[in-house]
């Protein structure tokens, strides 16, 4: 596209005003987080690690970072084994309802996250005796089954049925032909479809605040408890960095990976 | 490989007693919302055969290979693979491999990894799979290319690669679906010489799907013309070209030049539906006779198609009709000078006079 250069300075200001504003917050946390300051002087006096060895005896947050990286590998693994299967479902066979039910599927990602939490804190409460930790890690995984529903059935619509075909043609069973042939093709979607569900658990509050069991906190949830704070402050900013980093990472890794696999397919 | 060139395609005698390839009894496809694809469908095709299904587009030809490769189930009829049926059998269940139109080729193994899937599948040692598909790659020409990626091919190296994958397990039956269809003409012609090499020489029989008439008649012992899910006639392409059963295939197989109902009566004194093919035609000047015992109408030069080593003449006839004869441009003509409007002479003998049903 030839733009002319007005138009282009304009554009150029913009995407440099957007990152600015979403990248030197996180910026000024992660710097905080060493800061030898406890309370938010710009710039910072000097740095220490003092906070991170903090944060690290503390037992609450170590606490909270472990109840959330299991929720987010649970969630994650029954997003994968049950999005894998329905994304199978929805595009390899044609049933009664499936217009209804694709659309279904995916409704989580639409429904704002109090609705959701409202409903499930309902049903788990009234029908199913309470919330514990499972009821959390189920939480999750409505809205991490989406990502993988989404990601792994855009790769099967774009791969050739007659691919699968040809394999049973050729002798193989149904279920040799998923290992050898539709599975490899899907390997890629799922890893980038697991690295988003896990980031998307890892941060997530809203859902977690209605669904998680008595007493147990994840990562998110114990910090904005200890927000407010004020001699929790600096331990409060190591915590948002660990955070950063965790969500942050997993999504780097989908993107790249999409976009290897993207490449091969196109290739 | 055979030395000697076959002059005349030889087609497998139906001998009673021998156990066809392939039978279908009865045979009836209907979709879901009443089309009915295959209409009671009753085809024996010979162990070794070389058969076409010709047809045009939507007439059942590939669900009539689906229907024999296990991808679908008749909604009434049998369907006998050696003489055992298999009507409800998996398509990982019967002898049969496909060379599909689209190549259908696995895109994240390389060319020499698909040629061995059959062979893995059949649980064949490595180093045997791996002879036996390179062995396979060699005959369509491709040994040099196994460690590629299918999507570093070309259209015409893809559907070499199909072909060595379904024949590297020596099925009974091979099924073919338009698996030229993608290809130039030139490369088209040259696969077809293959084609027909490799059945010769592998005697696997052969089932192959097309639209193209001449690609039917070159490749088959046996065509079948399909219309609307019926097979309109079924023979050697002498057969189906020469002596058409009825007006669909006279004019798909070959330009149409059919007298019915008043011009067949005045022109050739019969009742009836008539075919004569256009190179049985001879062209004179109006006031030439016709030789003893020929069939003779007068008429007006409509068009002259020139395509080379032919030409094309469209006459009017006087009497009612219009009848194309075609003409070699060898140089010998009677006529080096037939001109749009000229008045002419065609006549031919009577026994190319086709009566169809
Ligand atoms: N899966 C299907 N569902 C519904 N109709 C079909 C299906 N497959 C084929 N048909 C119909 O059956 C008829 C024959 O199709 P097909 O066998 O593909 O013809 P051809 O291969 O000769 O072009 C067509 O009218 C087509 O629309
Ligand atoms: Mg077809």
């Amino acid at each position: 596209m030839i733009l002319s250069t007005p138009a282009r300075w304009l554009l150029r200001a913009a995407a440099i005003g957007v990152l600015t504003f979403v990248y030197v917050p996180l910026l000024l946390v992660l710097v905080n987080s060493f800061s030898s300051s406890a309370t938010f002087t710009w710039p910072p006096p000097s740095l220490t690690l003092q906070w991170w060895q903090v944060a690290a005896t503390n037992e609450g947050l170590r606490a909270a970072v472990v109840t959330s990286v299991e929720v987010a590998l649970l969630a994650t693994l029954i997003a994968v084994v049950i999005g894998t299967l329905a994304s199978m479902a929805l595009t390899r066979y044609t049933f009664f309802g499936q217009e209804a039910v694709s659309l279904l599927v995916l409704l989580p990602i639409a429904l704002p996250g109090i609705v959701t939490g409202i409903a499930l804190n309902t049903l788990f409460t009234q029908a199913l005796g309470g919330l514990t930790f499972f009821t959390l890690v189920a939480g999750h995984a409505t809205f991490c089954i989406v990502i993988v529903v989404n990601n792994a059935s855009a790769r099967l619509r774009r791969m050739s049925g007659t691919v699968e075909e040809a394999s049973t043609d050729l002798g193989a069973t149904p279920w040799t032909t998923w290992w050898l042939v539709t599975f490899p093709a899907l390997r890629g979607a799922l890893v980038a479809g697991a690295l988003l569900a896990f980031a998307l658990s890892f941060d997530e509050i809203i859902v977690t605040t209605f669904t998680a069991g008595p007493g147990l906190q994840t990562l998110p949830l114990w910090i904005f408890q200890n927000l407010f704070r004020p001699n929790q402050s600096p331990v409060v900013n190591v915590a948002a960095a660990v955070l950063v980093v965790i969500s942050v990472l997993p999504v780097y890794l989908a993107n790249r990976l999409s976009g290897d696999s993207a490449g091969a397919a196109t290739k | 490989m055979p030395s000697v060139a076959r002059s005349v395609p030889v087609t497998p005698p139906q001998q009673a007693g021998e156990t066809p390839a392939i039978s279908l009894r009865g045979v009836r496809k209907e979709f879901p919302g009443g089309i009915v694809a295959v209409h009671d469908l009753d085809l024996d095709i010979a162990e070794g055969e070389f058969v076409t299904l010709l047809g045009p587009s939507g007439s059942g030809k590939t669900t009539v290979l689906r229907l024999i490769a296990g991808f679908e189930q008749p909604t009434a009829g049998t369907v006998l693979l050696r003489s055992r049926d298999v009507t409800a059998a998996p398509p990982f269940d019967r002898d049969v491999h496909t060379v599909f139109q689209d190549y259908a080729l696995f895109p994240h193994l390389s060319v020499l990894r698909n040629v061995e899937y059959p062979l893995r599948i059949a649980k064949v040692p490595r180093a045997e799979r791996r002879e036996r598909a390179l062995a396979a790659l060699a005959t369509v020409r491709l040994e040099a290319l196994g460690d590629r990626s299918p999507a570093a091919l070309s259209g015409g190296q893809r559907q070499r690669v199909a072909l060595a994958r379904a024949l590297v397990n020596r099925p009974a039956v091979l099924l073919l679906d338009e698996p030229l269809g993608a290809l130039d003409l030139k490369l088209r012609e040259q696969m077809q010489i293959e084609l027909k090499e490799i059945q010769r020489t592998s005697g696997i029989t052969f089932v192959f799907v097309t639209h193209d008439q001449d690609e039917a008649l070159t490749l088959a012992d046996r065509t079948i013309v399909f219309s609307e899910g019926r097979v309109e006639q079924a023979g050697s392409a002498q057969e189906v070209y020469e002596r058409p059963a009825s007006a669909f295939v006279a004019g798909f197989v070959g330009t149409s030049n059919v007298l019915a109902g008043a011009d067949a009566r005045a022109v050739l004194g019969r009742d009836g539906s008539w075919s004569i093919r256009p190179e049985k035609i001879t062209v004179t000047a109006a006031d030439h006779t016709a030789p003893a015992g020929w069939t003779t109408a007068v008429g007006v030069v409509e068009e002259l198609v020139y395509t080379g080593a032919t030409t094309r003449c469209v006459v009017a006839l006087e009497a009612g009709g219009v009848l194309s004869a075609l003409l070699l441009n060898g140089g010998g003509n009677d006529l080096p000078t037939l001109a749009r409007g000229q008045d002419v002479r065609l006549s031919w003998r009577p026994e190319h006079e086709i009566h169809l049903m």
